[in-house]
């Protein structure tokens, strides 16, 4: 009884490692969480081979492959990090940037007037003055800026608009920027600034409604993904169709701006 | 160190603590010694925060808090103002997450108090009330305290469930273990690892006085 038992337990702790044999593993920010799918869908459409999505912070993914975590490719939503983990010598090269992420004011649908490209923070102000009159208290949400690339950014935004300060009493953090897209879209807030990749997709487009903040507004979000050391070749394989054309195609049509083939090179 | 995270750490605590001791004695109570029926499924009920995940279960707290949610719109027409993202928000949330910690040791304790001691006390003329009081609490006071002492580590350092209904706003709802997340996320171990040396410290030195008072209190006589 007991020899078939451990028969079973050691059948069962094997069974996932067989499965995913040979198959690598891709660390990458949440805002790609839409777009990334459907590009390793497409890869495997096209060219047979499969890549398992971990999809989280890219300050934890930084951390964990510092640490020897076994992936082979990451890509993270702010370059700084990818840029770290070449200097200690963990990843192939440099790295490529793939994307510039781009910041959205996110609301619910019927929430209220959706601010116009004249004025991207009229929800804010409309908040602060309900606020103010004693009208109730609608929340912001923004990804935490201490360690949120789409946090920081939107910190930017709100300074660039001289509103930071005054709406401190109405600010709720989010740990990532999918959170602070879940709160934004919440009863008790009036909007949020977000990733425009989440705002475009499918959940969320039914959901929300959303409005591009100009880009001038805060540093760009560059995006930089990189091969970690002894990255097999189907991971390689993926590096290089995430480069194509095709997948540039995609990732624009999820709201990342493209950079230009040149800034690709050393930052 | 996050001074205002500790500070409403403390507070969500003793208050959690408070309002459950009297629901965490009735229900305890009633589970361990009435007889009706559904009380199987009201135990389930009560462990039940013990087998879902703290974010999903924030996560559906999160939901019916929202004012456009039946309880979060009672809520708002009788408060005038909503609960997530709110101090009462996350009491709300942490009373529900530590119901098991609370009832589960009080409902062991009063299970063990031999039904004949209460029968003989009733037959020599005591009311139910005066019974509760002068037999039974003694007997079950290590119980009592022994889910004080839980409720008041496990509030303490919640994270899953804030996390999701309290929005991390400082002095409000960013409680301790919020703050070190934070602290490690941004890359602060320093900050991170002194923080949740005071957390183990605070925790360690409930834990040790309650159950230092509870071995005292055994032999109470009232």
């Amino acid at each position: 009884m007991f020899k078939l038992l451990r028969g079973v337990l050691l059948t069962m702790l094997c069974l996932p490692t067989f499965a995913h044999a040979g198959v690598p593993t891709v660390a990458a920010a949440s805002d790609l969480q839409f777009a990334l799918s459907e590009l390793a869908e497409r890869f495997q459409a096209e060219q047979g081979l499969e890549v398992r999505l971990n999809f989280g912070s890219s300050g934890n993914f930084r951390r964990q492959i510092a640490q020897g975590a076994p992936f082979e490719l990451y890509l993270s939503a702010d370059e700084a990090y990818v840029e770290a983990l070449h200097q200690e010598g963990r990843t192939e090269d440099a790295g490529v940037r793939y994307a510039i992420g781009r910041l959205v004011w996110l609301q619910r649908t019927g929430r209220g007037d959706l601010p116009t490209e004249d004025d991207p923070m009229a929800g804010l102000e409309e908040a602060l003055a309900a606020l103010r009159d004693g009208r109730g208290r609608l929340r912001i949400a923004l990804a935490n800026p201490e360690h949120a690339p789409y946090g920081v950014a939107a910190q930017q935004a709100l300074e660039h608009a001289g509103l930071w300060d005054e709406m401190q009493p109405l600010k709720i953090l989010g740990e990532n920027v999918s959170q602070a897209a879940q709160f934004a879209l919440s009863a008790d807030a009036r909007g949020g600034l977000v990733a425009y990749s989440l705002a475009l997709a499918g959940p969320l487009q039914e959901r929300g409604e959303h409005l591009l903040i100009p880009d001038s507004w805060h540093a760009p979000l560059y995006q930089r993904m990189a091969l970690i050391r002894g990255a097999s070749e189907t991971a390689r394989a993926f590096y290089a169709y995430l480069q194509d054309d095709e997948a540039r195609e995609i990732l624009a049509r999820y709201g990342f701006a493209l950079p230009d083939a040149s800034s690709a090179e050393e930052p | 160190m996050d001074w205002s995270a500790l500070a409403v750490s403390l507070q969500l605590a003793t208050l959690t603590c408070l309002l459950l001791l009297p629901v965490g004695l009735w229900l305890g109570r009633a589970l361990a010694v009435a007889r009706f029926r559904g009380r199987a499924l009201c135990e389930a009920l009560v462990a039940l925060p013990l087998v879902m995940p703290p974010t999903v279960l924030g996560f559906y707290l999160m939901l019916s808090f929202g004012i456009d949610a039946p309880f979060g719109a009672l809520w708002q027409r009788f408060t005038g103002s909503g609960l997530n993202f709110t101090f009462t928000g996350i009491l709300l949330a942490s009373l529900v997450v530590n119901l098991p910690f609370a009832v589960q040791p009080i409902q062991r304790a009063f299970e063990n108090v031999p039904a004949n001691l209460r029968e003989a006390a009733w037959c020599s003329g005591m009311s139910p009330w005066r019974t509760l009081l002068r037999i039974e609490l003694p007997l079950v006071w290590p119980g009592l305290v022994s889910a004080m002492a839980l409720t008041f580590a496990h509030t303490l350092g919640e994270f899953g469930v804030i996390l999701m209904v309290g929005g991390s706003i400082e002095g409000e709802t960013r409680t301790l273990a919020i703050s070190i997340y934070d602290r490690v996320q941004a890359f602060d171990e320093r900050g991170a690892s002194t923080m949740s040396a005071m957390l183990l410290l605070i925790s360690l030195v409930t834990i040790g006085v309650v159950y230092g008072m509870a071995r005292r209190g055994r032999g109470l006589r009232v």
